[in-house]
């Protein structure tokens, strides 16, 4: 559960938030939609602690510091957050090591439900943009976070790979995960998604959970 | 989940990472080459002059090739934003810097390893005094180069002329490390005098600025 409470974020005189309240129920998919600097990516990343808020409150599973709830955070960035010039496994083993995770076969089952094959010894920089995209969320489901925060997670990944990437989602909501999900692409999860979000100009305008409805905008 | 193990962990990535782009050592090593041969052709020291100007030519040399691997060092990381990655871990901050801090120290040991012998072959250096006395006066002063270095890196990653930033932000701080490291280097290479108040500076400084990188860094690290 996320509870946000008058979350105003400035960049200077900018004001990518202002005055966001909001709760995200657990095992829900919400697919956050809006234009170009709407706020979604920052509404992301201050819930996963890598932007401070100028005023308001973020609650995450009861914990007010979301510092004391980063291991039930997985954050999937537009950027891959991964070494280039490591192996998927390579990258994995490290950042399970951060978690205090023995990789007793975790990082390979990871990397197979993502759909890839974790004996792929290339490095990371020479996947195909798709490729990236699906090892960059593996890596965001290594600690098996109650949270997923997943920007963008379908931008440069083929039709039949989203497709995939979609139902893999739906399963992790069904196993009681709340999801995040910022994309241009909501028709993807039209038939998935729990609440589609609105933003605007730093607000959220809007939530329902018909995507038509928010055509008209 | 230890500060060590963590440390452990991102050292061997690091040091995997630089095995496999080499990107720090050959620009240090060009650049510290370059010094080594642009100073010999400058000068013409016979050698008692090669031993009072060795000391400050040697370490003026590893400061500045020191800078190169120091940009390298979190410039990996800001690539395809991986930083974040670890900042929304449990991970400690400070193991982030020990690893860094200590990848450099080996980095730029190796370019020490390899220049010194240079150094010694194109100023004809031979040691007056106790030359035993240089790897203690090595280690204190490249620990006192690279501890301050990763913490001003990481400071000055975020700034838009960062390859500026970082000398004009570790220099002047390093000024008491330098003065220690010539001059203990100049009277082992002279044998005039006692090294042993230039050995308590450099650790003091060492001590000092290690403690004072740690308690701060974790603040660097989470700035936005």
């Amino acid at each position: 559960m996320i509870r946000i409470a008058g979350l105003i974020k400035q960049f200077g005189p900018f004001a990518a938030l202002r005055g966001i309240t909001a709760e995200f129920a657990a095992g829900s998919l919400y697919v956050i939609l809006g234009d170009n600097g709407a706020g979604k990516t920052t509404l992301l990343r201050s819930i996963a602690g890598l932007a401070r808020p100028t005023r308001g409150s973020i609650s995450i599973l009861g914990n007010s510091e979301v510092r004391d709830a980063c291991r039930d955070i997985g954050y999937m960035a537009h950027p891959s957050l991964l070494y280039d010039e490591m192996s998927g496994m390579e990258n994995l083993r490290y950042f399970a090591g951060l978690y205090g995770i023995s990789d007793d076969g975790r990082s390979e089952n990871v990397i197979r439900g993502v759909d890839l094959d974790p004996a792929l010894t290339r490095p990371v920089g020479q996947y195909s943009q798709g490729m990236r995209q699906r090892m960059s969320l593996a890596r965001a489901l290594l600690h098996d976070p109650k949270i997923l925060l997943l920007d963008e997670p379908f931008s440069n990944v083929d039709y039949r790979s989203a497709l995939e990437m979609v139902k893999l989602i739906a399963q992790l909501r069904d196993s009681d995960k709340t999801i995040l999900l910022v994309t241009h692409q909501a028709t993807l999860l039209e038939d998935v998604a729990d609440e589609f979000v609105w933003m605007e100009a730093g607000q959220i305008v809007s939530r329902t959970r018909e995507l038509k409805l928010l055509e008209t905008r | 989940m230890t500060l060590s193990t963590i440390t452990r962990a991102t050292l061997m990535k690091d040091l995997r990472l630089e095995w496999r782009s080499k990107d720090a050592i050959n620009a240090m090593l060009f650049f510290a080459l370059l010094v080594v041969v642009v100073f010999s052709f400058s000068f013409d020291p016979n050698a008692e002059e090669s031993r009072q100007i060795a000391g400050g030519l040697v370490w003026v040399a590893f400061l500045f090739a020191a800078v190169v691997a120091l940009n390298q060092t979190w410039a990996r990381e800001l690539r395809n934003q991986v930083l974040d990655a670890y900042r929304v871990s449990p991970a400690p901050a400070n193991s982030l810097f020990l690893a860094k801090a200590i990848g450099n120290f080996v980095f730029v040991g190796v370019l020490e390893a390899l220049m010194t012998p240079l150094f010694i072959v194109f100023y004809q250096l031979r040691a007056v005094g106790p030359v035993w006395q240089l790897v203690p006066v090595a280690v204190l002063g490249t620990w006192a180069l690279v501890v301050n270095g990763t913490f001003f890196a990481a400071v000055s990653i975020r700034t838009r002329s960062r390859e500026i930033m970082l000398p004009l932000l570790l220099f002047p701080i390093s000024i008491p490390a330098i003065i220690a490291m010539v001059n203990a280097t100049t009277a082992i290479l002279t044998g005039e005098l006692s090294i042993r108040v230039w050995i308590v500076l450099l650790a003091t400084y060492d001590v000092v600025f290690t403690i004072a990188c740690l308690l701060f860094f974790e603040m660097v690290l989470h700035a936005e």
